[in-house]
């Protein structure tokens, strides 16, 4: 069921760390997180879930179609995507599958977690040093994202070194140091505006005579239109490449929960540009779904490896895609 | 990926030419691909059921029925009503009798405030006015940095209080340090918080009861998906906003957010930030955000483009040069580089409506350019000037230096000799229509 940190490293040698006390994380236990997610929905207005709850199950008509349709859409899964449930489902009910509530449900929830899994679930972090590369549109989180994973690396005994290599936004390498002193890792920094690769090939340099096991590089938020910062994107991986021969290990990408169907063209590209090997789904405290994850993951056949779900340390966790069908599905 | 609406309109409806008047069915079919058009721009489906109701409503009227055109009559009432939705509200700030005027920025985690907040600034700079900043987001780290240092860039001054731990506080002390400094407009920074965040929400309704501001925009990613309705209405509950900043239009994403917001709220879109620089910030034009949401491309921001990076004396030189046939291969390069200057061929290409098909998908080959590009760099100037000079050594050598080889060589040489030639055919006295299919070729298309 739901995967732990230790599981969810890939190379970690020795037992799995004690958990946390909540004080040390920063915030009361709230619950299960599932349970936080369905908080933010219970302060939307009338959900869609509730709608889908109303519906007469006896009767599977085209009304049940429709409705389950605009659960979909609304949780921006996407036009595609949502056809391809939709029509499985009907099929599943002319076969007999489908007769009542329950296997409604059973069934649609099944068929978003057969849509997750594609791809590698783990991050690798066995090489020596493992590097990680964190990508993404401006404004998704990465920075925070790689404070928290950091923090979690650490826990597992692995010392992590930070790569800031946004070097464009104000402050952004501020924002950063704050993150490795909370995390406890050293950030290799250089001035604002100076080359991101020279940055990168200067925090390999440290790994090395440092020992670390693992580089985090932060990069830019960039949108996915812009050719030569994509470009530039495309050299910071070059400049791993040519230190570490199979570098980068894994290339995060994080996608906002809130963004709509741009968020398809976004991990495509990205995709394209540097190799996305998974995404990092944040801020799925608010009212969003994050149903775009669903079309990311049934179209480009991209990993969804971790969710954010607030702004505490423990906030950011494995992906557990039984966990996340229920709540897109079920009020 | 997506056809564009109106190809798919012109698929439904285009094809009944000469069969006399429209089905309702037809119109029926028709509504199906705006739904689906709407949807895929992130236009909330409780907005899409409604507006698709009343396109229907007119489509259904004579105007269509009798049309020789229906696709394009079709699509010009989407467009209509999108833009009457959109854009039946003042777009200005209101501004204060007594200064300063306040102005609260609010919203979501990264949907841009701290950068809107100093592209906001330069805009009224520019306009003659002197903003203040108030750095107020006291939990993001480095938040207050990144606004001291975007204040530096646009030349506003920053207030901010020093480990300040109440925003309250900052912001009613930053609107009273900029009256005694005679500034006359006050730009209040926030922290990015969760609409469903109940005392991060108190915190902003208790500031606005502070500071009294006379505008309260709500910041918005124009990527944002269905949810957009939720966030604004709980805002809009909160602080009760008055109108909208879109950030990130510099993107593909459609916007379809705008459109929603706008519906449920009844708010105007204010500001749009459609890039990276401080300058890209502009009032919102709603007839560019529906052609946008309908894909039918965005010919204004293409012109305005253009003008930013072909000067009109280059322009009139060049066009001097082509009717007296003396283009060269020094001009060629110059275009192509002011071509290139625009952004992306591919993305120049989408924002011209009524391209066909083929040529948009067509793979742009933006590497091919630059083999072109290195190609002109290894000639000479002599060579360039008078390319009929380049025999097989200098061929050997422009494809040596270049890193090609004398086939791609030849290939330009070829290609080039035609465009003269055309551009001698139309020195007889046609104006040139549009890029010669010469010049398309060149670059693979």
């Amino acid at each position: 069921m739901t995967k732990s940190w230790h599981q969810v490293f890939k190379g970690l040698s020795g037992a799995p760390p004690e958990p946390v006390a909540a004080a040390e994380t920063g915030g009361e236990k709230k619950g299960g997180w599932l349970k936080r997610l369905r908080k933010g929905l219970a302060k939307s207005r009338q959900t869609m879930q509730q709608q889908l709850s109303a519906i007469m199950f006896d009767r599977l008509d085209a009304e049940v179609w429709e409705q389950l349709e605009e659960t979909l859409i609304y949780a921006d899964c996407g036009v595609a995507s949502t056809v391809h449930v939709v029509e499985a489902m009907e099929q599943a009910a002319n076969q007999g599958i489908i007769r009542d509530r329950d296997q409604f449900y059973t069934h649609l929830k099944q068929s978003l977690v057969d849509m997750f899994a594609v791809g590698d679930y783990q991050i690798d972090v066995s090489h020596q040093p493992s590097v990680i590369m964190v990508v993404g549109v401006n404004g998704t989180g990465k920075t925070t994202t790689i404070g928290k994973i950091a923090y979690h690396l650490k826990r597992e005994g692995k010392s992590v070194l930070l790569a800031a290599a946004d070097t464009f936004r104000a402050a952004a390498i501020e924002q950063l140091v704050e993150w490795g002193k909370r995390a406890d890792c050293p950030v290799i920094r250089q001035e604002h505006g100076s080359d991101p690769g020279a940055v990168v090939f200067d925090a390999i340099a440290a790994s090395r005579s440092r020992g670390s096991d693992v580089i985090i590089v932060d990069t830019a938020g960039r949108l996915h239109t812009q050719v030569p910062l994509m470009e530039e994107l495309k050299k910071i991986r070059r400049v791993i490449a040519k230190q570490i021969p199979e570098g980068p290990h894994e290339t995060l990408l994080t996608v906002d929960a809130t963004t709509g169907q741009n968020g398809l063209i976004q991990a495509r590209l990205f995709g394209e540009a540097v190799a996305v090997s998974g995404i990092v789904l944040t801020k799925l405290d608010g009212t969003a779904k994050g149903g775009i994850a669903v079309a990311i993951s049934h179209e480009l056949g991209l990993p969804i490896k971790l969710l954010g779900i607030g702004e505490q340390m423990d906030d950011l966790r494995p992906f557990d895609a039984a966990g996340f069908a229920e709540a897109l599905v079920a009020g | 990926m997506f056809d564009t609406l109106s190809d798919k309109l012109q698929d439904v409806l285009g094809g009944l030419k000469g069969q006399g008047r429209l089905s309702e069915e037809d119109i029926a079919r028709a509504m199906r691909e705006i739904r689906l058009a709407l949807l895929e721009a992130d236009v909330n489906f409780r907005v899409v059921k409604q507006f698709v109701a009343a396109v229907k409503e007119r489509a259904l009227g004579e105007e269509v029925m009798e049309s020789l055109t229906p696709g394009q009559q079709v699509i010009k009432i989407v467009h209509e009503e999108l833009v009457k939705l959109m854009g039946l509200a003042s777009t200005k700030l209101t501004f204060s009798s007594r200064p300063p005027t306040v102005v609260l920025m609010v919203g979501l985690q990264g949907s841009g405030k701290t950068t809107a907040c100093a592209k906001l600034a330069r805009q009224l700079i520019a306009q003659g006015k002197q903003p203040e900043l108030i750095a107020a987001d006291i939990y993001r780290p480095a938040a207050i940095e990144q606004l001291q240092v975007l204040g530096k860039q646009v030349k506003a001054p920053v207030f901010t209080i020093a480990g300040g731990k109440d925003a309250v506080e900052i912001a009613r002390k930053g609107v009273a340090d900029a009256e005694a400094a005679g500034r006359d407009v006050a730009i209040i920074d926030t922290a990015g918080r969760l609409h469903i965040d109940e005392a991060l929400m108190q915190e902003l309704a208790q500031m606005r009861s502070q500071v009294n501001p006379h505008n309260i925009l709500l910041v918005l990613d124009a990527m944002t998906g269905q949810d957009a309705v939720n966030v604004a209405e709980q805002f809009q509950q909160q602080v009760n906003f008055d109108g909208v900043v879109l950030t990130k239009l510099d993107g593909d994403a459609r916007g379809g957010a705008a459109l929603s917001v706008k519906a449920v709220t009844g708010k105007p879109i204010k500001f749009a930030s459609t890039g990276e620089k401080i300058k890209d910030f502009d009032y919102f034009h709603p007839d560019r955000m529906a052609s946008r949401i309908l894909g039918m491309g965005d010919v204004m921001t293409l012109i305005e483009r253009a003008q930013e990076t072909i000067t009109e004396k280059k322009a009139r030189e060049m066009e001097a040069k082509l009717l007296k046939a003396q283009f060269t291969f020094d001009d060629f390069l110059d275009q192509l580089r002011s071509m290139r200057k625009m952004g992306p061929l591919a993305g120049m290409l989408s924002m011209i409506p009524g391209i066909p098909k083929q040529l948009k998908q067509a793979q742009i080959d933006e590497k091919e350019l630059d083999r072109v590009e290195a190609i002109i760099c290894s000639m000479t100037v002599e060579e360039r000037r008078h390319p009929d000079i380049i025999n097989g050594s200098r061929r050997r050598r422009i494809a040596m230096g270049s890193g090609s080889d004398t086939h791609s060589v030849n290939q330009l040489l070829n290609r080039f000799k035609q465009m003269q030639k055309l551009m001698k055919q139309l020195a007889g006295g046609k104006k040139l229509k549009g890029l010669p299919p010469e010049l398309l070729r060149t670059f693979n298309v």
